[in-house]
Formats: C-alpha cells, sequence, structure tokens
C-alpha cells in the first residue's frame, strides 16, 4: 500500500515539474518573439537610407517626397512606447508607398538593377517585420493557452506566469483599407 | 471524399497530429508483433520443456527473435538519421546558396528567412536543384541542422506569393521532425521486410527438419498442459503475419506519410496565413507534372509533391489511397480552401 502511495506521489511530482516547465518555455518565447520585432524594426530603419541615396540622382525633382521619407524614418527611429512606435511605423509604410509609386515614373530608375533588389528588400523586410509580430501574437496565445487550461492552470501560480498581451493595432484609424495617394507632389 | 465541414488551420493540424499518432502506434503494435511473436510461440511450444524426455529445447525465455529485429531496424535509424541528409542533398545535384547569384536565388533566400521567423525555427540552409521541373524537399533531423532545397524550375514557376506557400510547408515539416518521423519509420519497414524474408526462410526450413521433431515434440507435450495447440495457433498467426508484413508495414508508413503532408500543409497556411497562395502553388506543380528526376524515390517523401509523378498520386481512389507518399494535390488544395473559407468566416 505504501508502495502505490509513494508511486502516485512520484507520477504527480513528474508531471508537476513538467507542466512547470513547459510553462516557462513558452513564457521564454514570448519575451524573446517580442524582443524579435525590435530587430526587424532595426532592420527597416538601417535600410532607408540606403534606398534614398539609390533613387536621389534619378529622382532630383521628388526632393519633398524623399525627404518625407527620410524624416519619416527619423521619427520612427527615435519613437517609443508602443502606441508611438506603431503609429510612427504606419506613417514610414506610408512614405515608401508614395515614394514607390512615383518611381513608376522615372524609367530610366527601373532600368537600373539597383533598386529593384532594393525593392525586393524592402518587401521582404516589411513581411518580416509582420511575421515577427505574428510569431509573438502565436506564441503568446498558446502560452496564454497553456496558463488556461486544465491541469496545467494548476502550477500557473508557482510558474508566476502572467497573461501576455496580443500585439494589435490601437488606433482605429489604423485598420482602415490604405488610401495610396499617387497625384504628382 | 472524406471531411465533413471545412475546418480551420488549428482543427486540422490537430486532427492530423492525432490520426498519424493512432497510425504509428498501429505501426509499432505491428512492429513488436512481426518481433515477438515468433518468440511467443516459440516460448508457448517450450513452455513444458522440463518434462520431456527427449532432448528437447530448453524453456525459450530471452526473446532472440525480437530483440534482434529490434536491433536492425535501430542499425539501419542509425544510419540513415547519420548519413540520410547529406546523402539525399548530394545525390540531387543540389548546390547550397551561400551568396545569391541572382534575382530569383535573392528572394528564395529572403523568402526562407521570413519563414524561419514566423515560424520561429533557426534558418535552415538553402540549396537549388538543377532541374526545370519544379519541386522542393526539406532534409534534417531537427530545426537547428536543417536544409531546404527547390529546383530552378520551382523558382522560374512561382511567383513571390507562392514560393512562400511552398517553402512554408517545408519548413512545416522541419518543424514538425517529419524527417525523422519518416526515416524512423522507414528504418522498421526495413527491418520488417529482412525479418519476413529471413524468418520466412528459416520457418520453410524448419518446417522440413521439424516435421519429425514437431511430431515427436508434439507427441511429448500433448500429455502436458495443453499449450501446444495455443502454441500452434500463435505460429500460424505469426507466419501469416511476416508473409503479409512488409505489406501492411509500407501502407501504414505511406498512411503517415499522407496525414504529415496534410499536417505540414495546415501548419504550412499557419506560417503564411495565406493558404490560397500554397493552393495556387500546387496548381502550378499538378499541371507541370513532368516527373522531376534528379530526386530518386528514396527521397520522393520528402518532397512537396511526388517527384515521379506517378498516376498513383493523381487517382483518388482506392489504390492510390493505399500506397501513394503524397495525397492527391486535388484534395490537399481543397483543404487548403476550406481554411481559407473558415477564416474568412470567422474574420
Amino acid at each position: 500500500m505504501g508502495f502505490v502511495l509513494l508511486a502516485v506521489v512520484v507520477v504527480v511530482a513528474l508531471w508537476a515539474i513538467s507542466a512547470y516547465n513547459r510553462l516557462i518555455a513558452l513564457k521564454n518565447q514570448v519575451a524573446n518573439g517580442w524582443k524579435q520585432i525590435d530587430v526587424q524594426l532595426k532592420r527597416r530603419h538601417d535600410l532607408i537610407p540606403n534606398l534614398v541615396n539609390a533613387v536621389k540622382g534619378a529622382m532630383d525633382f521628388e526632393k519633398s517626397t524623399l525627404e518625407a521619407v527620410i524624416s519619416a524614418r527619423n521619427k520612427a527611429v527615435s519613437a517609443t512606447g508602443v502606441a508611438q512606435v506603431a503609429k510612427a511605423e504606419g506613417e514610414l509604410t506610408q512614405a515608401l508607398g508614395r515614394l514607390f509609386a512615383l518611381s513608376e515614373n522615372y524609367p530610366q530608375l527601373k532600368a537600373t538593377a539597383n533598386i529593384q533588389q532594393l525593392q525586393e528588400e524592402l518587401v521582404s523586410t516589411e513581411n518580416k517585420v509582420g511575421f515577427a509580430r505574428q510569431l509573438y501574437n502565436d506564441v503568446a496565445t498558446s502560452y496564454n493557452t497553456a496558463q488556461q487550461q486544465f491541469p496545467t492552470n494548476l502550477v500557473v501560480g508557482l510558474a508566476k506566469a502572467a497573461p501576455a498581451e496580443l500585439w494589435e493595432i490601437e488606433d482605429q484609424a489604423e485598420r482602415a483599407v490604405p488610401n495610396v495617394d499617387l497625384k504628382m507632389n | 471524399m472524406g471531411e465533413p465541414a471545412a475546418q480551420n488551420l488549428f482543427e486540422q493540424q490537430a486532427s492530423n497530429r492525432r490520426r498519424s499518432f493512432w497510425l504509428v502506434t498501429g505501426f509499432v503494435l505491428l512492429f513488436a508483433w512481426v518481433g515477438f511473436g515468433g518468440d511467443i510461440a516459440w516460448y508457448l511450444m517450450t513452455a513444458d520443456a522440463a518434462a520431456g524426455p527427449r532432448a528437447s529445447p530448453s524453456r525459450h525465455t530471452v526473446p532472440f527473435i525480437g530483440i534482434l529485429t529490434t536491433l536492425i531496424a535501430g542499425g539501419i535509424c542509425w544510419y540513415s538519421w547519420k548519413k540520410g541528409p547529406e546523402r539525399v542533398l548530394w545525390a540531387t545535384g543540389a548546390r547550397e546558396v551561400l551568396e545569391p547569384a541572382d534575382d530569383n536565388q535573392r528572394r528564395l533566400v529572403n523568402v526562407v528567412e521570413e519563414m524561419a521567423i514566423a515560424s520561429g525555427i533557426p534558418r535552415p540552409r538553402v540549396f537549388v536543384v538543377p532541374d526545370a521541373d519544379p519541386n522542393a524537399f526539406a532534409t534534417g533531423l531537427e530545426p537547428g541542422r536543417a536544409a531546404i532545397a527547390v529546383t530552378e524550375g520551382l523558382l522560374r514557376t512561382l511567383n513571390r506569393e507562392e514560393l512562400q506557400g511552398v517553402v512554408a510547408h517545408e519548413m512545416a515539416h522541419i518543424r514538425n521532425f517529419d524527417t525523422r518521423l519518416m526515416t524512423l519509420l522507414a528504418a522498421m519497414v526495413g527491418a520488417i521486410a529482412l525479418m519476413s524474408d529471413g524468418m520466412g526462410r528459416m520457418v520453410r526450413g524448419g518446417v522440413r527438419l521439424g516435421g519429425g521433431g514437431g511430431g515427436g515434440g508434439g507427441r511429448n507435450s500433448r500429455g502436458g498442459k495443453g499449450g501446444n495447440p495455443l502454441a500452434l495457433v500463435v505460429l500460424v498467426l505469426w507466419v501469416i503475419t511476416l508473409l503479409l508484413a512488409p505489406l501492411i508495414s509500407r501502407f501504414l508508413a505511406m498512411a503517415v506519410s499522407r496525414k504529415r503532408e496534410y499536417l505540414a500543409d495546415a501548419t504550412g497556411a499557419q506560417f503564411t496565413r495565406n493558404p490560397l497562395a500554397l493552393a495556387s502553388a500546387l496548381e502550378k506543380l499538378d499541371a507541370a507534372a513532368a516527373p522531376t528526376q534528379a530526386i530518386t524515390r528514396g527521397a520522393a517523401h520528402l518532397c512537396i509533391v511526388d517527384p515521379a509523378a506517378s498516376r498513383l498520386s493523381s487517382s483518388e481512389g482506392r489504390m492510390g489511397d493505399m500506397f501513394a507518399s503524397h495525397p492527391p494535390i486535388r484534395l490537399r488544395i481543397a483543404q487548403l480552401r476550406g481554411m481559407a473559407y473558415q477564416a474568412a468566416k470567422e474574420g
């Protein structure tokens, strides 16, 4: 009888350890996911000056658009706090969109291989930022689900697990379909 | 088609994981029976060994046959795990992309990096196979040491979205440890085939020799506790299984492979959140349908579409169901569209 009791205690202890470890692993994945978004945003900031330099020569007449891109980028670099960062990054996306729409008017620009490559790099960078956010939301959801499901929810207190916030758009206006302004200056 | 209502991508993942779990369990049970069934029969036959006056074999307690089978499977598996990934890449003539040589390769590397971010696993090595037929495969036992290869035909045929869908599918295979699973199953299939062949010869030889001896042993233990009839039944069942096992084991392994393909489709759709892009890529791959000559049969199960483009995979009838390593492309596209439909419904 004592043997059976001991076996039960051992099994429960082993389960508790594995559930606790799982929560810890998920918590760290969430923290990592959050930081990865910053990594991709920084990459985007670093890429923009290269792009502007590449087109500056050919698109001399579009000075104001180019300057708009640079200033939007600088604002994004200096933004702090989730809401401000989201807003600044959104404006940067808009500025870049205008720049690419205008570059259609400069056929000699298209001919240079550089601009194609940079366009690909920027598309990829935008995607990476998006996927970094998506991954963060996915792991945050796994973490929250694990905390709520039985029996893992029994060890939540022990693991000091708190629900993670999902990344979402704060400003309702951003949810509207973007309006691409193709008017010339 | 078996599926009732369209399932969203999470439900499809769960259902495919469940099914492949049960299939693998069935496979392991089959393997255990092939290995240890003979031992059980032997044990039963010699259970009353101490009683017989003849120089009968002593009690059979150590399950040699089972241990031997397990060792063979373990050996094949260990060898495949050690050598497999590199050999597959070498056999197809794949070249690693260290510095992108052109825009297509640059795009490929970017897409692989994007999918590495979306899936949360480290970026695998990227290879290009010089074959005009569009196809792709992934190798590597675990996420840190994996590789993705695509054919030049694929780079030319697909647009960026579709390429992303295909790469996501391959990354899903890596993240779900499918290569490891399929290599293990292939090793067990190989061991079963070997044992079936070897045991088949021994049993036939034994029947000739033991026609007299078995009769003698029977005469002896008939006076015993009646372990003999049971032993005979077990032996007959075991021999029948041995004859059928190679076929059954291949069928089970291919069934698992098909479920893992559906699972990779659903997991890839989770990475891109764009199941229609993969559906569109599959349609293009289906239309191409020329055999991918660079990829041999041994590596077929690693590819996104069957490189032999055999009619077995395209058919949706029973025969096509049983032995194809990939599900019919039409059905995969239907499942992906179901995911997209559900995603749109759920907003």
